[in-house]
């Protein structure tokens, strides 16, 4: 058995085969670094990818908060994520990375902060 | 049964009630406005311009190219003079670019004797045959095939839609009552008194002693409300494409071939935003909402263009449309229904009817006062409007001067064509309601990037004037919002 | 009238790299002119991962690529940043005339750095022949309203052209619960990279159409279906192909045009096909002086690219400064 991945883990894209046995990864190939041999693994195994929305902002200079997942989180996850950012609200100013919640959904990763936001200038 | 009569709904009456806020409708309005009536104007469309008018290519003609003894030819030439008046008076920007009628066979010279002798007939004044020679001086982009035109100095261009809503808002200023999205569903003659009419819109009823039916492509469908059936529209679509600003000269004149019997062919355009346009097709359509564009006509369209201009290109198509040309026989109709007392027809107006407009208003106006209008002029008519500013069209220390007095001309919303923050704002006072309203009257949105980067802006403003959530904005009236969906909060 | 040694026009990647090795290559006199009212450029509405990879060896989201620089930008005396700040003209003596609100500000430069981005190629550029409703956008503009704005334009959506923006908008508005019906594209392979076909459309079942393309646009006021069509090598229709998909919302991503009127009005050499600046050598207008960089000297993939040679924009303006060449 095999199954054939497109690596996602930088742009270059490569072509991966991976072999397998029921569902463990015997052996991965076509990769061009350590990085695809690992997202092989991972992807057959337990795919996970790292997310990221926007969030709304209140009184502040962005209307939407860009956010992230400091790691990646289970593929599956993705969609109950968005649900979960919809209902954050952000008020007060905040710095790249701030944590926005903790331990997002039980990932065990966090929801941070991608740019600043800052009070409104004053027109 | 009302048994409170404050419940009753009260019947609005008026003198005269116009359908259709087009040019033809819009001039007509302008008129009227002069006088002490009570006038109403209705559009179907959620602003004017909105139907047959906002495709027009916004040539002002000289009026060759019709017959001497038709409508056409005498309201041609009369509105070219009248045009020149109301945009003084309006602040909008006329210019006499002059008309070539190119020819590419020495045979067809004789052609052009013939139109500039029927054209003398009808008092168009300069014309004259000009050679290769003179092409090349004024003209040098002409293909090196062409060896003579027709000169037309009097022909022009301006703003289709600007003049509308100029006329419009200049009527509104003089006691004109415009309801927009009011499309007609029924007309009720009444008997015994004064008001003759009843117009029923929008769910309600409107009264009135005299009915103008200026509805474009729908004419003949608002007059049969009456029961007058005896002309049906045929529309006519044109398509037209538009250059980057970046060919503003590619031509100095609006440039025509020699017109075949049924169209007057693909010309070349020049426009008062700047932009040229290459158009339209001529095809004849049973379908009153077929305003798509196809690649037939696109190849037809660039094929006729480069015949008289081969340096332009497709690349150079910024965009396009499609408008059809309410068609209704040869000529205008024009004409007071004498079985439908207080009735007047105001139909078939194609080409070149932006140009007759202003005739036309002045003519169907006598009509009314043939019929019975008392016509007492206002001494305190209002028959000039502060111009409007784009910035587009001033020099840098003009606007320089404007942003010491608002700071919000220094706040540039479209990048492409150079549009502020005070510009759309100024258009939504005036009267702007969606997307395409505030691209005809600003062309913020109508450059190259077609809103890339302006749309964003101009609809947060729409919600700061207008006090509109972002889902009830519209590009051009109901059924056409932007987005279904904002994010909010709970 | 105010003088600088150098003015850059842009305050995206490219602007802030160039403004910031220019600063490194002693520059003292820097005025950097931003149209929006931040910092950043398309950077800020660009929300998913995939920055960085080149320059920090970490991938990160394009506004935290964008943050890394402002504050660079923000700490550094040489550089004045001036924000809704909108160049109008722009001359061959580098003679610059900018509007922002409550101003129109004229600027003699030494030296002139247009980092002026890219726009998209429009619905009107391709053609696709139909009717013109609205829930037609350009990719771009629907990342603005999704990620910037929280606007959903529609329910369904088919896209049109497979680049990287619209592949990732697949991805964002299936996210964001919207149906992405399918992708078009007329040229054999994606126009994308391979990891955005796999991670934006494989991951969400959304299918491509690849040799294909859009036959028609209908709908009278809002989009209400497509007409999509296989096509041969020479992207002719090909016969009985045709099939429907009903849609209210259109998203084009067919590419992506340099903005270089402003270097066309100062009197460069602009390519007409391409929108470029014709000179010599990467970064260089025919203009002495004066300078292109980032996505309005060529388009680029990779915003790690873009930075790379936006910094040798900035060292050329520099040793031009010094040494006149």
């Amino acid at each position: 058995m095999s199954r054939k991945l497109i690596c996602i883990e930088c742009p270059q894209g490569c072509s991966l085969e991976v072999a397998l046995e029921g569902n463990k990864v015997v052996s991965v190939t076509g990769n061009t670094c350590p990085r695809g041999d690992k997202y092989a693994r991972s992807e057959i195994e337990n795919p996970v990818r790292t997310f990221t929305s926007s969030v709304l902002a209140e009184e502040l200079d962005i209307k939407m908060l860009p956010v992230r997942t400091s790691g990646p989180i289970p593929k599956a996850g993705l969609l109950p994520a968005m649900r979960e950012v919809k209902k954050i609200l952000v008020s007060a100013p905040v710095e790249t990375g701030a944590v926005l919640a903790e331990n997002f959904m039980g990932t065990g990763v966090n929801l941070v902060a991608c740019r600043p936001a800052n009070k409104p200038p004053m027109e | 049964m009302y048994h409170n009569y404050e419940l009753m709904p009260t019947i609005e009456r008026y003198d005269a009630i116009i359908v259709g806020a087009g040019v033809t409708g819009a001039a007509i309005a302008r008129e009227l406005s002069k006088y002490k009536l009570r006038v109403l104007l209705l559009e179907k469309e959620a602003e004017p311009a909105f139907g047959v008018s906002k495709s027009n290519s916004g040539i002002i003609h000289a009026g060759t190219q019709n017959h001497p003894d038709s409508l056409k030819g005498r309201l041609c030439v009369a509105g070219n003079k009248l045009i020149r008046e109301i945009s003084a008076e309006l602040g909008v920007h006329f210019v006499e670019v002059g008309q070539l009628i190119v020819v590419f066979d020495e045979a067809d010279v004789a052609e052009l004797d013939r139109i500039k002798r029927e054209g003398e007939e009808l008092g168009i004044k300069d014309m004259q045959i000009v050679r290769r020679d003179w092409l090349s001086l004024y003209e040098p982009n002409l293909g090196s095939e062409i060896v003579a035109a027709l000169y037309v100095p009097s022909a022009g261009i301006i703003s289709p839609y600007r003049l509308v809503y100029d006329l419009t808002e200049n009527a509104v200023k003089n006691g004109v009552v415009l309801k927009t999205s009011h499309r007609v569903a029924g007309i009720r003659r009444l008997s015994g008194g004064p008001y003759r009419f009843e117009v029923e819109a929008a769910g309600s009823k409107y009264q009135t002693r005299f009915l103008i039916n200026a509805a474009g492509l729908f004419a003949d469908k608002v007059s049969a409300m009456v029961g007058v059936t005896d002309f049906k529209i045929t529309p006519r679509k044109g398509e037209e494409y538009l250059l980057d600003k970046k060919r503003e000269h590619i031509a100095n004149h609006l440039v025509f071939p020699l017109p075949t019997p049924t169209s007057k062919g693909i010309l070349i355009i020049k426009t008062s935003d700047g932009n040229p346009m290459i158009g339209p097709t001529a095809r004849d359509t049973g379908d009153r909402s077929d305003l798509a564009t196809t690649e037939e006509g696109l190849n037809e369209v660039l094929a006729g263009a480069r015949r008289m201009m081969p340096s332009i290109e497709r690349g150079d198509i910024i965009a396009y449309f499609a408008g059809l040309r309410p068609a209704a026989g040869k000529d205008f109709i024009i004409r007071h229904e004498t079985a439908v007392p207080g009735f007047v027809n105001v139909a078939g107006i194609q080409s070149p009817g932006l140009t007759a407009a202003p005739a036309i208003a002045t003519m169907v106006v006598g009509i009314l006062h043939g019929n019975g209008l008392v016509l007492t002029p206002k001494k305190n008519f209002h028959s000039t409007r502060e111009k409007t500013t784009h910035l587009f069209e001033i020099p840098l220390s003009k606007t320089r001067e404007l942003i010491q007095k608002d700071p919000s001309y220094g706040d540039i919303v479209c990048r492409c064509e150079m549009v502020s923050a005070k510009e759309i704002r100024e258009a939504i006072r005036r009267g702007a309601r969606t997307m395409d309203g505030i691209k005809f009257r600003t062309r913020a949105q109508a450059g190259r990037c077609h809103g890339g980067f302006c749309t964003t802006r101009i609809m947060k403003i729409m919600q700061e004037e207008l006090g509109m959530t972002v889902e009830e904005i519209t590009k051009r009236g109901e059924g056409s919002e932007l987005v279904r969906e904002e994010r909010r909060h709970g | 009238m105010d003088e600088r040694e150098l003015v850059v026009v842009g305050g995206g990647p490219a602007g802030m790299a160039a403004a910031l090795a220019a600063g490194a290559a002693g520059v003292k006199d820097i005025l950097l002119l931003e149209r929006d009212q931040h910092l950043g450029g398309i950077l800020n509405q660009c929300i998913h991962p995939g920055f960085g990879l080149h320059r920090f060896k970490e991938e990160l989201t394009g506004p935290e690529y964008a943050d890394r620089f402002v504050k660079q930008v923000t700490k550094t005396p040489s550089i004045e940043v001036s924000l809704r700040s909108f160049v109008v003209k722009l001359t061959s003596n580098m003679k610059i005339s900018y509007l922002r609100p409550g101003a129109l500000e004229e600027v003699q430069a030494k030296s002139v750095i247009l980092a002026t981005g890219c726009r998209e190629r429009t619905r009107e550029m391709i053609p696709i022949p139909g009717t013109r409703p609205s829930g037609i956008y350009p990719a771009g503009l629907a990342q603005k309203m999704i990620n910037m704005e929280g606007w959903i334009p529609g329910k369904e959506a088919v896209i049109v052209g497979s680049g990287d923006i619209g592949l990732i908008m697949a991805r964002r508005m299936a996210l964001e619960g919207m149906k992405v019906k399918a992708v078009i594209e007329i040229q054999k392979q994606s126009r994308g990279l391979a990891r955005n076909v796999a991670q934006c459309l494989d991951d969400y079942g959304i299918p491509l159409y690849l040799s294909h393309k859009i036959a028609r646009i209908e709908g009278a006021d809002r989009v209400e279906k497509v007409v999509v069509a296989a096509v041969d090598d020479a992207f002719c229709e090909k016969p009985g192909t045709r099939f429907e998909l009903s849609c209210d919302t259109v998203l084009i991503s067919v590419g992506l045009i340099p903005e270089n009127e402003l270097l066309e009005m100062a009197g460069a050499q602009v390519d007409r096909k391409t929108n470029t600046p014709v000179a010599a050598e990467v970064n260089r207008t025919s203009i002495r002086g004066m300078f292109a960089c980032g996505n309005a000297c060529k388009v680029y993939d990779l915003v790690d690219s873009v930075t790379r040679d936006s910094e040798k924009a900035g060292q050329m303006a520099a040793q031009f400064l010094k040494e006149g060449k």
